[in-house]
């Protein structure tokens, strides 16, 4: 069903520390690793040894750089994925049912069995989370691992999003923001963690953790000039080159 | 955003089919007998017509009936009951006037009150999109109820009805190109907004170094060099000159032409409509 939960039991998602980011994109290559190879329809990509390749990505990383008054340029690596939004536009656009949002968990997903690739959900996000599959035609978008984090067939430590288990600099943090005092709601409270977009009125749960401030060089002052005038050699040579 | 010729096609000939059927339902021309049953004819291929063309971008085509269930939330959905509810009422009454020489009223006032709710549905499909300032406007509904009572009018040859609406839909058409100029300036949606990192960032470097789903489909931003020129043809075709040839002395070849200026005017002004449209998804890979 297309209309939206009111509330849901638990809002899963993701925090992702802009600060610890170092841009390897190690979570892209895992979660394309992880869904590509899943026994459904896998998470196609046309042309892949073309010259041409054109695949469908659940999770993208942006590199931007943020310019201070005062203070030298910052590289931020900005990972984007699904935010898994309490008023997500993609899920009443879809005419067939199939994009939903989960009352148990919040979780925003695509049946693939009752999309017909219209492509409107796609539109509808103002994030880009949605992407075409070019092989299977249907619409694809990060599923929060839903088949992993309840697998039972998995070891505890893999319950997680495959995305959030790669990160070896641990950007990544997934848990329950309806929960106040779960690891990724208590990061955000100290970290003042912000949601994208706000004016579009999405509510995303998912949660980006600034930048720390950075170290600044302190403040020392500039050498004094041992010479003014050039002295010796130099200074013939100086007087000679002028007379020419 | 893309201009997808599937959905050039789908808004300008659906547009324009059910524009005319909302004439013929509600009796203008009084026509009966075969001139009604080409009068119709017309209205049902170019609503038909611009309906099959909207099925051609779908990735999963033979699924498209389960685009029936949603209609509570999805204007998409709406849209597919609103087209058939519509068809259905104007075949009653196009049966009446074709085979029977009758004029029914009830479905035929009710059909045109379809039709023109259809051509509503199909404008909230762009309209409701808050991701796309140009399009989040009541300009969009205005337009497009604007360019379809127009055409119609002129396909039903009502040419005193005509020359009042193709002036109007010219009018809303600019206002809808000059507020639609500043939507993205007032949405509010900037780089800044988007990352959260201050005022100051740019984009570095794009995700990927080749082009995407996204890239393609929502940051279109060919051809928008020529878009003046473009909004004055658009103009010239879908308005002016039709009014022009109205006012002369009537002849079939005039109105023929007329009719013929008119669409290919509505299809430069879809195009633009698509093509000018920005998505505010283009922000993060630092195109518009």
């Amino acid at each position: 069903m297309t209309c939206l939960p009111t509330t849901t039991d638990r809002k899963l998602g993701l925090a992702i520390d802009l600060d610890t980011c170092v841009g390897c994109h190690a979570c892209v290559i895992s979660c394309k690793g992880w869904n590509a190879g899943d026994d459904g329809a896998g998470l196609g990509d046309a042309d892949p040894y073309g010259a041409d390749p054109l695949g469908a990505f659940l999770n993208r990383v942006h590199t931007f750089e943020v310019q201070p008054e005062d203070a030298p340029a910052q590289i931020v690596h900005f990972p984007k994925s699904c935010l898994h939004c309490d008023d997500a536009p993609c899920v009443t656009v879809c005419p067939t049912g199939a994009s939903l949002k989960r009352t148990e968990d919040g979780i925003v997903l695509v049946n693939e069995a009752d999309c017909i690739g219209c492509g409107l959900c796609a539109w509808a996000c103002p994030y880009g989370a949605r992407e075409m599959d070019p092989v299977a035609k249907v619409m694809r978008k990060c599923t929060l691992c839903v088949d992993r984090i309840y697998n039972d067939a998995l070891p505890e430590e893999d319950r997680i999003p495959a995305c959030v288990r790669t990160c070896p600099a641990g950007a990544r943090h997934f848990g329950d923001f309806a929960d106040p005092d779960s690891h990724v709601s208590r990061l955000t409270a100290e970290r003042g963690g912000f949601a994208l977009m706000p004016e579009q009125g999405t509510r995303p749960v998912n949660r980006y953790l600034p930048p720390r401030p950075r170290d600044r060089a302190p403040e020392v002052p500039m050498l004094t000039p041992v010479a003014e005038e050039p002295t010796g050699f130099l200074a013939w040579l100086d007087r000679a080159l002028e007379k020419l | 955003m893309h201009p997808a010729p599937s959905v050039i096609l789908f808004t300008s000939l659906s547009g324009l089919g059910f524009g005319l059927l909302v004439f013929l339902g509600l009796g203008l021309p009084p026509v009966t007998g075969w001139v009604a049953f080409v009068f119709w004819l017309i209205g049902y291929v170019l609503a038909c017509g611009g309906l099959i063309a909207s099925t051609f971008h779908l990735g999963h085509p033979e699924r498209a009936l389960k685009a029936f269930t949603q209609w509570r939330s999805s204007w998409l959905s709406r849209e597919a009951w609103g087209s058939v509810i519509a068809l259905v009422l104007m075949a009653i009454t196009g049966i009446g006037a074709v085979f029977l020489g009758a004029r029914w009223a009830l479905p035929g006032v009710l059909g045109a009150l379809v039709c023109l709710g259809t051509v509503f549905i199909t404008s909230m499909i762009y309209a409701q999109l808050k991701s796309v300032p140009r399009w989040h406007s009541a300009w969009t509904p205005l337009l497009f109820l604007a360019i379809s009572l127009a055409g119609g009018a002129l396909l039903a040859g009502q040419a005193s009805v005509a020359v009042p609406l193709l002036l109007l839909a010219g009018a809303v058409q600019i206002v809808a190109w000059f507020a639609g100029d500043r939507a993205m300036g007032r949405s509010g949606t900037t780089l800044a907004t988007a990352t959260g990192l201050g005022p100051k960032v740019r984009l570095l470097a794009p995700p990927h170094t080749g082009p995407n789903y996204l890239t393609q489909e929502m940051v279109f931003v060919i051809g928008r060099k020529h878009a003046t020129r473009l909004r004055a043809i658009a103009l010239l075709l879908m308005s002016v000159l039709p009014v022009i040839l109205l006012l002369l002395p009537f002849h079939h070849l005039l109105g023929l032409l007329a009719v013929l200026f008119h669409v290919a005017g509505v299809v430069v002004s879809r195009w633009l409509f698509f093509a000018e449209a920005e998505h505010v998804v283009g922000l993060y890979y630092g195109q518009r």
